[in-house]
């Protein structure tokens, strides 16, 4: 056992929660928005893949990352809005739209990945983003390495929290999105546009799972595969629960996942191997069922989650 | 830019400005002309003019159905009339949504509230209002929320949030809310069907000194008493048209206004003497724990055959857990409870209807009834399983639905039939829906909670009258309430509750509202 240990406390440990925990916090940040106006989006799942093809295929094409990035989250923002059309607009059942929703993108990501790339033995790949460490910072011991020398896209999740957080509570928007997921009719009587501010959320919602997708196949795999999300956007949902619907805890919710999966990825990679690896796989999601079940008990989510706004109804 | 908050909150309403815009005084603030608005067949206002002035408080009248609200909600923009005018200020606007009327001028606090419970008091001002340079301007909304309080002697915690406010807080919210965006008219839909006694006071106060400073007031009620007591002039209506005017409402009768309102005179109904038989309902020494609301302490008391037992108090004294004791909701720590002379055993809502007791929930949408389902399934709900509506263990819907047109038809219940949604129907309608289905089971006792709250005097009316007509039957009916004046009216006895016991029982011959108040206030006690 004293090899996993000494496997835990260290660096790269520290840098391997923190490059897993990123896509989670994007995902659950955009999640949480949607959520925040009301609109589950299930569709997150879909989303992410989608992006994630979108975002690799113009890297690829074009050579240039961040253009890969602004494409993807350009593809989230728009399966947000097409979420946001039939939930929103239309005030059909958000369950069903978000699996069509994630049944689409998914559906289409497979589809055009082969248009494109056809069948190949190896799996085309990208030059990916390198770590961009901050000077100065990264010479700090341990903390340094751990977090201030990775992907400009972790720094990015890293400021995204607090930003979350700000526009959330101290905007006049962000109070509109929390007052629209509580009571729309009293957003409606403020002379807030309900209908407005769910479509805005949920596209900003869209546009972080893209961002999500993106760091997956341009940072972190490099590559596109049918199997790249596997169940994050799933997870995303828990934690927003998890995490009550708040950016800081949500974002602290996605650490502590992504410190149960990288703590199973070193146990697998350690002295255990008579114990099957699907065993260590299942962790994280054991982890998050228990921890929902003891710490969510008296979470309680926007008043007006899952209800279609229609103005006229008497 | 001095004495104004900053971060584009409108300047707090004042007399003066209307005379600087060169518009006298006396013009009313806001006009309505020939007003018409149609739900399919149906028409909700015909030709209704009204006009509020300056410092007026204009009470509209009119039974549950009459109009009333639908005309304030094309005033507020929440529907566009088929035709007719608005004039503020004597000028004409066109209204389309709340961001308009709010523009206008024009403030409504809606019967139910318009708040987020989750967040707080400030947070709640402030929704709809920019802030400065992309941020929520909270110095400048705390500074006009001490302004109105200050003005109006209207204050709350702004860090609080809604959720732990009392429903009066909420509704002393919405007013501010209104303010804070500067009405200078304020609409207040039935804002008294919600508050407790003592709090309807403070409201008027608060009103009183709003129209004092130059607001015009729309105080929509159904309550004579307090139109006559509150309001300058009133308007009332009927099926959706102005039926009269009433220039000094405080010299006019309540028996006046109700004439107009509802068409013909009421009469209210008497109670006979009656000699009541044994006691069907007895509680001896009963105690509760682990209730929301007040637990009980030690209570006893009983009702005759033929008796009505009044329970009065200041709600939250544990009228609920009471209530809930009694229709085996609320298994109780100690004592006991018989029915017609039968020690319950076992507390559970369907073993008590079976000794005979009846029940009509205080909730009709929450515990009264499933909304979304229809009528008829809500009117047998109490038994369903039963052999009278269900077949070797099948439902039996000829049944039901038979069941279901004949309290209909028996108790006049407004409804298009018996599979419309139960949520669709008004709250008098829902009320008679109720009595019906406990009623048609001839109970040997009855318990009601607030049984005619939100109800209008004709549908009030109709429920005092099976209250008494059962009554003579020789049924024993429990009837908890917060309105002395309906109690004093009904009951045979009168029981009043305090901190979770019984602080006293009077006959009617003895009780007084004054009595019974002090009563409330744990201030005087009597065996």
């Amino acid at each position: 056992m004293s090899a996993v240990f000494e496997q835990i406390f260290q660096v790269g440990f520290l840098a391997a929660i923190i490059r897993i925990a990123t896509p989670l916090a994007f995902a659950t940040l955009g999640e949480m928005f949607s959520e925040r106006a009301g609109v589950l989006n299930l569709g997150i799942e879909g989303i992410m893949l989608l992006s994630a093809m979108a975002g690799f295929t113009a890297a690829s094409l074009s050579g240039s990352l961040w253009l890969g990035v602004l494409v993807a989250v350009l593809v989230g923002a728009l399966m947000g809005a097409l979420h946001a059309l039939f939930t929103v607009a239309l005030g059909l059942s958000q369950h069903v739209c978000g699996i069509g929703v994630t049944l689409f993108s998914s559906g289409l990501a497979y589809f055009l990945y082969r248009l494109i790339f056809g069948q190949q033995s190896v799996p085309p790949s990208i030059d990916g983003f390198k770590p961009a460490p901050i000077p100065l910072f990264s010479d700090i011991p341990i903390l340094g390495p751990a977090v201030f020398n990775q992907f400009t896209l972790v720094y990015l999740a890293i400021i995204a929290i607090p930003l979350a957080a700000f526009v959330l509570y101290r905007t006049p928007w962000g109070l509109s999105v929390r007052m629209v997921g509580e009571n729309p009719r009293a957003a409606d009587s403020a002379g807030v546009s309900v209908i407005a501010t769910r479509f805005q959320a949920v596209i900003l919602g869209g546009a972080l799972m893209g961002l999500a997708g993106a760091f997956l196949t341009m940072a972190q795999f490099n590559a596109f595969t049918f199997g790249v999300v596997s169940g994050r956007g799933w997870v995303a949902i828990a934690l927003v629960v998890f995490g009550r619907w708040d950016p800081w805890r949500s974002a602290g919710a996605a650490l502590l996942f992504a410190f149960v999966d990288a703590l199973q990825l070193r146990m697998q990679a350690s002295g255990l191997g008579h114990i099957p690896y699907e065993a260590f796989l299942m962790l994280p999601f054991i982890f998050t069922i228990v921890a929902m079940a003891f710490m969510s008990r008296n979470a309680v989510a926007p008043s007006a989650l899952l209800k279609p706004f229609r103005r006229e109804e008497r | 830019m001095a004495g104004r908050p900053e971060g584009g909150i409108a300047l707090p309403f004042a007399v003066s400005r209307i005379v600087s815009e060169g518009v006298p005084l006396s013009a009313p603030l806001i006009e309505m002309r020939g007003i018409t608005k149609s739900f399919g067949a149906v028409k909700a206002n015909e030709a209704v003019d009204l006009s509020v002035a300056p410092g007026e408080i204009l009470g509209l009248l009119g039974e549950n159905g009459a109009g009333k609200t639908t005309l304030m909600n094309v005033l507020f923009g929440a529907y566009a009339p088929d035709a007719g005018e608005i004039l503020v200020e004597g000028r004409p606007v066109a209204i389309h949504n709340s961001a308009d009327a709010l523009a206008a001028g024009i403030g409504m606090v809606h019967q139910h509230f318009h708040l987020a419970p989750r967040l707080t008091v400030l947070e709640n001002l402030l929704i709809g209002i920019a802030g400065k340079s992309g941020r929520i301007d909270r110095a400048g909304g705390l500074a006009r929320l001490k302004e109105i309080g200050r003005q109006h002697g209207l204050g709350l915690d702004p860090d609080l949030p809604v959720s732990v406010l009392s429903v009066g807080e909420q509704q002393r919210l919405e007013i501010i809310k209104a303010l804070f965006r500067g009405a200078k008219l304020l609409i207040l839909d039935e804002p008294t069907a919600v508050l407790a006694p003592s709090e309807v006071d403070g409201l008027f106060a608060a009103l009183r000194s709003m129209a004092g400073q130059g607001l015009g007031i729309i105080f929509i009620s159904h309550k004579l008493n307090e139109v006559r007591a509150l309001t300058h002039r009133c308007v009332v209506l009927r099926h959706g048209k102005v039926a009269g005017r009433v220039d000094h409402p405080a010299s006019t009768t309540s028996a006046e206004m109700a004439k107009l309102m509802c068409g013909h005179e009421i009469v209210p109904p008497t109670r006979e003497a009656s000699t009541p038989g044994a006691a069907v309902l007895t509680l001896d020494g009963i105690s509760t724990s682990g209730h929301a609301g007040t637990p009980l302490r030690d209570v006893s008391l009983f009702v005759r055959a033929g008796q009505i037992l009044g329970i009065a108090g200041v709600s939250g004294n544990g009228q609920r857990a009471l209530a809930d004791v009694i229709s085996g909701m609320l298994p109780p720590q100690a004592g006991t409870m018989a029915i017609a002379g039968k020690t319950v055993a076992q507390f559970s809502p369907r073993e008590l209807q079976a000794l005979g007791l009846g029940r009509i929930p205080e909730d009709r949408m929450t515990t009264g009834l499933v909304t979304n389902l229809p009528l008829a399934d809500s009117m047998v709900l109490p038994r369903i399983g039963t052999e009278a509506f269900s077949r070797k263990g099948l439902l039996d819907p000829a049944a039901i639905r038979a069941f279901a047109e004949a309290q209909i038809k028996a108790y006049d219940i407004r409804c298009p039939g018996p599979m419309v949604r139960a949520g669709a129907l008004s709250g008098g309608n829902l009320q008679k829906a109720l009595l019906a289905r406990e009623l048609a089971f001839d109970p040997k006792v009855l318990i009601v909670s607030q049984p005619t709250r939100g109800l209008d005097i004709g549908a009030a009316r109709f429920i005092h009258e099976k209250f008494l007509a059962m009554r003579a039957k020789g049924c024993g009916i429990i009837v908890i309430g917060e309105d002395l004046e309906e109690l004093l009216m009904l009951c045979d006895r009168i029981a009043v509750m305090y901190e979770g016991r019984i602080a006293g029982t009077l006959s009617s011959a003895d009780a007084s509202v004054a009595r019974l108040g002090l009563m409330m206030t744990g201030a005087e006690g009597h065996a």
